[in-house]
């Protein structure tokens, strides 16, 4: 993104509607979805990031995600995600695995028309973002503690401002940390920061 | 017939955008940004890799608009039209360039998973002259179509088998671009055949 403002600005806009925005469909809800597809696209920057987000917003129950990645059938999560999960993972092999009868499993769960629009545009999306990290090759921090941080940040900030930035920094700081403990452990000492949070 | 209650008449894409306006702005700004616009790809070649993505996943009218324009900007005509069909088919066969083979080699590995891109395929791109924007762009309207293809697909939308609408439809956006259109006006392809339908 940061080598390409010019697509960044609507792909971040893209997602802020889709994940952010005020919908029936929960946010937490919806986190889910973009976290299961990236979790089936096995990518696993999109997925910790958004894993990290979907526990924020369930007040850091990170073992509900857990569960929802590998068997959301057997997750603790209403009939009605169960149903729209079902139909992001036929949107996720291709539009045309959706079947009728998938979608009307959703409807008699009380999926709404807005709400299969955006679990399907959702799941699109997150094979667009998923192909576009792995397809270059990024590189993905695997701190959790990292991802954790940027999620608060995230939910908790105002519409519209970024905070990648903050990220990029947190990486950074990471990174100088383990090339100092590197040295370090030859002279048996351990360097270590307490991260602040970010002011705005 | 569509997933959802979409505006009837108004084929694939076109009924979820007019649905859906606050997704459909931030979709039309990509694909404008990604397109169109001044760009060491060609707009030709650019349309060209999202036919290309789209025909790989089968999205019947994803690879026919974006043929259309592809094939609108080279020309119009129907030899321009017949070599699109061919770059489909096999893109390593035909006149393009060293270049944008290699590109289309990347975005056909993108179509299976970011993953399938290798150090071997990003090597063949920069042997041939791609530059990290090209390499960039490519990744991301390979990534893009593979959004587009399911959500056309996945919402079940009226895809019209008539190769005159994608003939209207390439020549509006090779001359119109993707932001500043109303999806909700009828093609005179569609509108047409209804009117003489009815008598």
């Amino acid at each position: 993104m940061a080598f390409s403002p010019e697509t960044a600005q609507p792909l971040n806009e893209l997602a802020e509607v889709l994940l952010r925005a005020p919908n029936s469909l929960s946010t937490s809800d919806r986190e889910l979805i973009a976290t299961y597809v990236s979790s089936q696209n096995d990518c696993d920057f999109c997925q910790r990031a958004h894993n990290a987000v979907a526990a924020y917003r369930l007040e850091g129950n990170e073992n509900l995600v857990d569960e929802v990645k590998p068997d959301f059938q057997s997750a603790l999560i209403s009939d009605k995600l169960k149903a729209l999960l079902a139909v992001a993972g036929n949107v996720k092999k291709g539009g045309k695995s959706v079947t009728s009868e998938r979608i009307e499993k959703a409807r008699q769960q009380g999926a709404t028309d807005k709400e299969i629009h955006d679990t399907v545009l959702i799941t699109a999306a997150s094979c667009m973002y998923n192909r576009y990290v792995d397809g270059l090759a990024t590189w993905a921090p695997t701190d959790p503690e990292i991802y954790r941080r940027n999620a608060k940040l995230l939910a908790e900030r105002e519409e519209g401002t970024e905070n990648f930035n903050w990220l990029q920094e947190q990486i950074a700081v990471r990174e100088l940390l383990d090339v100092l403990n590197a040295f370090a452990q030859l002279l048996d000492v351990r360097f270590d920061l307490q991260c602040q949070s970010h002011d705005r | 017939m569509p997933h959802i209650a979409l505006t009837e008449g108004l084929p694939g894409i076109r009924g979820p955008m007019v649905f859906s306006p606050e997704t459909t702005k931030p979709l039309c700004e990509l694909v404008q940004v990604l397109l169109t616009g001044p760009h060491t790809l060609t707009p030709a070649e650019r349309e060209m890799i999202a036919t290309y993505v789209s025909s790989e996943n089968d999205c019947y009218y994803c690879q026919h608009c974006h043929g259309s324009t592809a094939a609108q900007h080279l020309g119009g005509t129907d030899a321009d039209y017949e070599f699109i069909r061919e770059v489909k088919q096999n893109f390593e066969g035909t006149r393009l360039s060293g270049k944008m083979k290699a590109l289309l080699n990347m975005a056909g590995k993108v179509q299976r998973g970011g993953k399938f891109v290798t150090p071997a395929d990003v090597a063949r791109a920069r042997a041939e002259g791609a530059n990290d924007k090209e390499i960039h762009d490519t990744v991301l309207i390979a990534a893009a179509f593979c959004m587009f293809n399911r959500y056309v697909d996945g919402l079940g939308t009226w895809q019209p088998q008539d190769p005159q609408v994608y003939r209207e439809i390439g020549q509006q956006t090779s001359k119109l671009g993707y932001v500043g259109r109303d999806y909700k006006k009828p093609l005179e392809a569609i509108a047409g055949k209804r009117r003489g339908s009815r008598g």
